[in-house]
């Protein structure tokens, strides 16, 4: 699916001015503003307790922001979101392909012919279709991972939120998944927000780096990544990556420094 | 030249195969008493300790109306087996059925609890104050106030069978895993969706365990009130044929029916032990086989 180059998308999600307070008064969230255009990649990048989790969380809607406002494009509906969490979040009980089928039956759909296929296809693009009846605890934790995104995927979503997804895998299949998911990206021309506190998995996915800093958390920073999809190990090895990567990461240290002068 | 080559290497390869096999064959021969032994071992201590109760008994000439020897328990076993049997049946019959009715309601009311905190707070003290009482102290109020013996025997089985039931089942459909619980709201999961997609299929291992347990509780209730009602007649189980055979010192008969709730017991275990492997085999750790 052809996307538009950056400054030309259409947006389809407004943060404006949101701030987020806890009871105990900590202040995750000081006036983001943030504006997420179709077929963006954008990552959040920050040091831990800056609030990309927390603004994953307001747009997923799991909590109301204390002040501001978060606004879809033309209202939201419940076909917007597809998430995938830290941990794979399967249902332990159920098939690979009843877990696919899982926001399906939310939208109060059978399990179709048409329906089937789909969860097929997705599960194809994830290279598990020979998996279908397989239960998650037959697979590997990259597998689960796989069957998490195609999950996220299959209904085609506005937009889906990634909570730092392949933190937890080894380096190996973390690079593999990073190269999956921009093939996948490719194909579907999704809508990503991706929290990461990995600046080179933030340069080679992304197109859009919002760097974040720490009490209170804010975005202090963006970073326009300017190379083309599809990207590959010529994207990684380039010199352009590692500019960018540098950049990135004087940004994250400068983040750094201003929550040491905070405190 | 080939050959001459070829010929030192097939002779280390047959070398090093026997070897390798024989290896494999203790292993496997190993594995293959173990899986005897298994079923052996406790069989035949359960016939050395009946040889002995036996023995026990002529060693020291104790008499039939004291302690019996393990062939006269097994004589009489056959030769009341018309009364027994019938006697076997309603215990069997109280039990199950009492089961059935604290699944419906512990289950329900489990549901209702996670559905409602109001219906919590409201009724969990009842269900606390019902398990902690002994079930023998409110057996003879429960006989004096219900006419039916069977429904009175029916509702104490009850009371001791539900409570594991509708502990277990509120505890499981608490543990919903977050991330999913989560997942089911970015859904926007109704109630429904969520309890019968989550909070139910979460819940499940929980409820069997509780089944367990409630299933020896039953038969302890229906057991226990049999005592307490105490009347006979023709509708009799086997815990008022046991108390009929003590006041007439029918001690081997005493065993006989002994003997036969003992196996109900194990039979009611071995049902739910099934009924839960069944269900949880699949995907849940408890089932799962390691290497």
């Amino acid at each position: 699916m052809a996307i538009a180059p950056l400054g030309e998308r259409p947006p389809i999600l407004h943060m404006r001015e949101v701030d987020k307070t806890f009871n105990g008064g900590v202040v995750a969230l000081r006036r983001m503003n943030l504006d997420v255009n179709e077929g963006d990649f954008i990552s959040l990048l920050g040091p831990s307790g800056c609030g990309k989790s927390t603004a994953l969380r307001l747009i997923a809607g799991l909590m109301p922001p204390t002040l501001g406002r978060i606004e879809w494009e033309g209202g939201q509906s419940s076909d917007d979101l597809g998430v995938v969490f830290q941990e794979p979040t399967l249902m332990p009980w159920a098939t690979v392909e009843k877990n696919v089928f899982l926001p399906f039956r939310m939208r109060g759909k059978r399990m179709t012919s048409e329906v089937k296929d789909r969860i097929y296809e997705v599960l194809s693009m994830v290279g598990l279709e020979n998996f279908g009846k397989s239960y998650p605890r037959e697979l590997s934790g990259g597998m689960k991972m796989r069957v998490s995104i195609a999950r996220a995927m299959a209904t085609n979503p506005r937009l889906i939120l990634m909570d730092e997804p392949f933190a937890a895998l080894d380096e190996i299949t973390r690079q593999k998944l990073n190269d999956d998911l921009l093939s996948l990206k490719a194909q579907t021309g999704a809508t990503v927000i991706f929290v990461t506190h990995s600046v080179f998995e933030s340069v080679f996915l992304s197109d859009r780096i919002l760097v974040m800093a720490a009490r209170p958390g804010r975005i202090i920073h963006e970073i326009e990544v300017d190379a083309p999809y599809p990207r590959g190990i010529e994207w990684r090895t380039s010199q352009r990556y590692g500019e960018v990567a540098r950049e990135a990461s004087d940004m994250l240290h400068g983040a750094l420094n201003l929550q040491e002068a905070a405190e | 030249m080939t050959i001459a080559d070829s010929g030192p290497k097939v002779a280390s390869k047959t070398d090093a195969g026997p070897m390798f096999d024989a290896d494999e064959e203790r292993r496997a021969r190993r594995r293959r008493t173990e899986e005897i032994a298994k079923y052996v071992i406790p069989l035949a201590v359960m016939a050395l300790a009946i040889w002995y109760w036996d023995r026990l008994v002529v060693w020291n000439e104790i008499e039939p109306y004291i302690l019996p020897r393990p062939g006269l328990v097994l004589q009489t076993l056959i030769e009341d087996w018309g009364t027994l049997f019938q006697s076997l049946l309603i215990t069997l019959q109280i039990t199950g059925l009492a089961l059935l009715v604290a699944i419906v309601g512990g289950v329900g009311l489990a549901v209702l609890f996670s559905l409602s905190r109001f219906a919590e707070m409201s009724f969990s003290p009842f269900a606390v104050i019902l398990q902690v009482t002994p079930i023998v102290s409110i057996a003879p109020l429960i006989f004096i106030y219900i006419e039916s013996r069977l429904v009175g025997l029916l509702l104490c089985a009850w009371i001791v069978a539900f409570f594991p039931i509708l502990a277990n089942t509120t505890l499981g459909l608490k543990s919903t895993d977050h991330n999913l619980s989560d997942l089911f709201t970015i859904y926007k999961a109704n109630r429904w969706q969520r309890l019968i997609h989550l909070q139910l299929p979460s819940a499940l291992p929980y409820f069997l365990g509780g089944l367990k347990i409630a299933g020896g509780l039953a038969l302890i209730g229906a057991v226990v009130a049999e005592y307490v009602a105490g009347t006979g007649g023709m509708g009799s189980g086997l815990a008022f044929r046991i108390l009929e055979a003590s006041y007439r010192l029918q001690i081997p008969r005493m065993f006989a029916a002994l003997i036969l709730i003992a196996l109900t017991g194990v039979i009611i275990y071995a049902t739910t032990s099934l009924i839960s492997h069944l269900a949880l085999r699949k995907w849940h750790e408890s089932a799962l086989k390691r290497e």
